[in-house]
């Protein structure tokens, strides 16, 4: 009885390894140092996004505009290192240090996130419909500050963040693992974790019981805008350049990571836990497809079956009990 | 003719029915009354099809029927008019009354003229002036019930039963609901009235039966009885539950409630609730007793901030006015609400006890401190005996009897002064009830106020030392002393006209 609920509870995790087993026969470079690393160098943004929407969809909501709002604030962050702001009509001009353009760009997504949880508590319009709108004006918004072209050349000192490595670690793995950290205790040790799980689980009772839900509806989808924020940062330091089209479709991966993590998208039940394995099982499925030399068309196709498979293993746990 | 016998209906811990007979003739208009419990709504589910599992026989003009599922009670002529409307506020008059029978033409798509044409015919029955194109959601409560009338005229059942069929109604509408009754009666349709308004029974109904505690009690010609014959038929029984013992003698003042009004949220004109005033004492509990429909939910959740937009009250606690505008004023003021659904607003059903009892306790930013939340809770697991594994288990594997001592597990952990009591005991069993009784006692002797809205008369009588009642949104009388008695409870809480 036991042993088999710790079976379930673990699914992701015993498919993360039966993969990596598999991986690891089938391929000689899957297991090697460099690309372990280089998989967990690639996993931190996705990592990054999906811890901070997992959040979001604990409460029984969605955020869709993680993509976009990482592709605007990973601009801003590359804009303002560049050329920093200039206003002609005051002769003025105002540069940004590394730190300034980072802390500008987690500006930018948590305002942005905030948005998202204003016009969802203020005028209740749905998770989805508010953050796809979002989606669209980030995008926009991206486009028209970096009229279309990529934003390159950002200095070696930038570029570090996402290169450079430290106690033997990539840069990207030591910030994500961070994130990880205060994400888990956050969900796990706080009462706004718990509060996140009340509304989910059943936001009526949430109500009735005082929990101040508009607060900690604002409070997730500003973690998850500013989350993204930092993701944004994270692929622009990498590439050492903010491609006007970064970032597009990201928000998918996240929910998939959260969705084979077993979090349930209607709320209340789910992990930080089980987001980083979920996030980590796409990233190696990834990374396999490709040592394999899958096709990228066919890799698309294996990666939606297997989100299909996740979700639908759970339903039947779900059922079974 | 519809026949019931020696029906019975066992839910865990409760027999809801037990060997009901009943005969409802075809041609005569047949009344059944009974009070809030009595197995009134447990009959009309069975004979939907909603409930299976029921031992004894029904009969529909000498046959044994039995219904599997609603489909099956529709298809051999039962046509039920419900209390809680059916309908489908998102789907237009015609779409609703149609529905599951649409009229097709020969290609096989729907003939809305036809079913248009039907439908006005069948809105002039009964007097609703709309048309059968507007979404149902957009009609007054009234002239949705009309609907559901309308809906049951078209269904050409054999059997029509009506739950409380004008508790919206005017008088007009009334009339006119009477005049369609006596049509049916004239084409042989078998027709029972449920309805706790007295004289509506008396002016249209010539054939009684009484249901209580899920029994058979009475039954004979209504023109041979009288109201107060009808009404001790109703409560006429042993009362169980131990009666309070002393008498309460009023001390301090928790709370003073003037003023109190709720507007209705969709339309302007009625309000739900509205000149309500009344003052609460420390250790006192006091009843609201009032029918379906007549506020006391509403109330309460007034008093707990949860319609601040839509609500006008002034609240004295300690002699100073607060200002109560969202849960956690109400909390903060040392209030606590267990409300009467648990699935829809009690407890996160798949969280454990220490969650939920640690849930009101919590401000927005904190550490949780796991070890006293899980002594708490074990503390309160034990003192009210909730029957579970450990303070681990999900509340959703509890009974409901142990799900509610949850809910009042979580907010006596809150310590409060004033505590609101919705239905409190509604489905569970009986030893879960008299713990819940006792527990009550004990924590009104200890100063809390309790404010304890109930419609099961012998509780109201056996827990509480004064009773306000409650008819269409209002407070129609306080009952205390020689007065507070089922007569007079049921008395204050019909309709008056």
């Amino acid at each position: 009885m036991i042993s088999s609920s710790i079976l379930k509870k673990s699914q992701s995790l015993i498919a993360l390894l039966l993969l990596m087993i598999v991986l690891s026969i089938v391929t000689d470079k899957f297991l090697t140092a460099g690309n372990l690393w280089n998989v967990l160098r690639q996993i931190s943004v996705n990592m990054c996004l999906s811890i901070g929407m997992t959040l979001v969809i604990l409460t029984a909501g969605i955020d869709l505009s993680v993509g976009a709002v990482l592709g605007l604030s990973g601009a801003i962050c590359a804009g303002l290192l560049k050329s920093g702001i200039s206003i002609p009509a005051m002769d003025l001009w105002i540069g940004f240090t590394v730190l300034g353009a980072i802390v500008a760009a987690i500006t930018v997504g948590t305002a942005l996130g905030l948005f998202n949880g204003w016009v969802i508590t203020r005028f209740s319009v749905p998770p989805f419909v508010a953050t796809l709108s979002m989606l669209t004006v980030a995008r926009g918004l991206t486009f028209l500050y970096t009229q279309g072209q990529p934003i390159s050349d950002l200095g070696a000192n930038f570029e570090k963040i996402g290169a450079a490595w430290f106690l033997g670690v990539p840069v990207p793995v030591w910030i994500s693992a961070l994130f990880i950290l205060v994400f888990y205790v956050l969900t796990t040790k706080t009462s706004l974790g718990r509060f996140i799980y009340a509304i989910g689980g059943n936001e009526k009772a949430a109500q009735v019981s005082g929990v101040p839900i508009q607060k900690v509806k604002w409070i997730v989808y500003a973690l998850s805008g500013a989350m993204a924020a930092i993701g944004g940062v994270l692929v622009t330091s990498r590439l050492n350049s903010a491609q006007p089209n970064a970032g597009i479709n990201y928000e998918l991966d996240a929910i998939a990571a959260i969705v084979i993590g077993g979090t349930s998208l209607s709320g209340g039940q789910g992990s930080v836990k089980g987001t980083i394995i979920g996030a980590i099982l796409i990233g190696v499925l990834n990374n396999g497809l490709v040592l394999l030399n899958v096709s990228p068309f066919w890799q698309q196709v294996v990666k939606g079956l297997v989100i299909l498979l996740a979700v639908i293993v759970d339903k039947m746990n779900q059922k079974a009990k | 003719m519809l026949e019931v016998q020696n029906l019975t209906m066992e839910f865990p811990g409760v027999k809801a029915l037990d060997g009901v007979n009943l005969s409802f003739e075809k041609g005569k208009i047949n009344a059944l009354l009974g009070e809030n419990g009595a197995g009134k709504s447990t009959l009309l589910k069975i004979l939907s099809g909603v409930y299976q599992g029921y031992s004894g026989e029904i009969r529909m003009n000498g046959q044994t029927v039995s219904f599997p599922d609603t489909i099956a009670s529709q298809a051999a002529g039962i046509a039920i008019i419900h209390q809680e409307l059916n309908l489908f506020p998102n789907l237009t008059i015609c779409e609703n009354i149609f529905l599951g029978k649409e009229i097709e033409n020969k290609f096989g798509l729907l003939d809305k003229q036809s079913m248009n044409a039907i439908c006005l015919d069948l809105l002039k029955q009964v007097g609703v002036k709309a048309n059968p194109n507007t979404r149902v959601g957009d009609l007054k409560v009234s002239e949705q019930q009309l609907i559901e009338i309308a809906k049951a005229l078209h269904s050409k059942a054999s059997v029509i039963l009506m739950d409380e069929p004008t508790s919206a109604l005017s008088d007009q509408e009334i009339d006119r609901l009477h005049q369609l009754i006596r049509n049916w009666q004239s084409q042989g349709k078998t027709i029972v009235y449920i309805s706790h308004k007295m004289d509506e029974l008396f002016r249209i109904t010539e054939y009684y039966q009484v249901l209580r505690d899920g029994k058979s009690i009475a039954y004979g010609w209504m023109k041979d009885t009288t109201e107060a014959q009808l009404i001790a038929h109703m409560v006429g029984r042993n009362v169980v539950i131990e009666k309070k013992k002393e008498n309460y003698v009023q001390k301090e003042i928790a709370i003073d409630v003037k003023n109190l009004s709720l507007r209705n949220q969709d339309s302007k004109i009625s309000n739900r609730l509205q000149n309500i005033h009344f003052k609460a004492y420390k250790g006192e509990i006091l009843g609201i007793f009032g029918l379906m429909g007549a506020g006391r939910t509403e109330l309460l959740e007034t008093l707990f901030g949860l319609h601040p937009e839509y609500s006008d009250m002034q609240i004295f606690l300690h002699g100073n006015v607060k200002k109560i505008a969202s849960p956690a004023d109400a909390i903060l003021n040392k209030m606590a609400f267990v409300t009467e659904d648990r699935k829809k607003d009690g407890l996160v059903m798949e969280q454990d006890l220490t969650f939920n009892i640690s849930l009101p306790n919590l401000e927005l930013f904190e550490w949780l401190k796991d070890e006293p939340a899980k002594a708490k809770a074990e503390q309160y697991r034990t003192d009210l005996r909730i029957k579970s594994s450990s303070v681990e288990q999900l509340c959703g594997k509890l009974s409901g009897g142990n799900q509610q001592k949850v809910i009042l597990a979580k907010w006596l952990s809150t310590n409060p002064e004033i505590l609101l009591l919705d239905e409190p005991t509604r489905g569970i069993d009986i030893q879960a009830k008299d713990e819940i009784y006792q527990l009550m006692k004990q924590i009104a002797s200890k100063g809390t106020c309790i404010l304890f809205a109930s419609s099961e008369i012998p509780e109201i009588l056996a827990l509480a030392d004064r009773v306000l009642v409650m008819c269409n949104g209002q407070i129609q009388a306080e009952l205390t002393g020689d007065l507070l008695n089922e007569h007079n409870l049921l008395k204050e809480a019909l309709p008056k006209l």
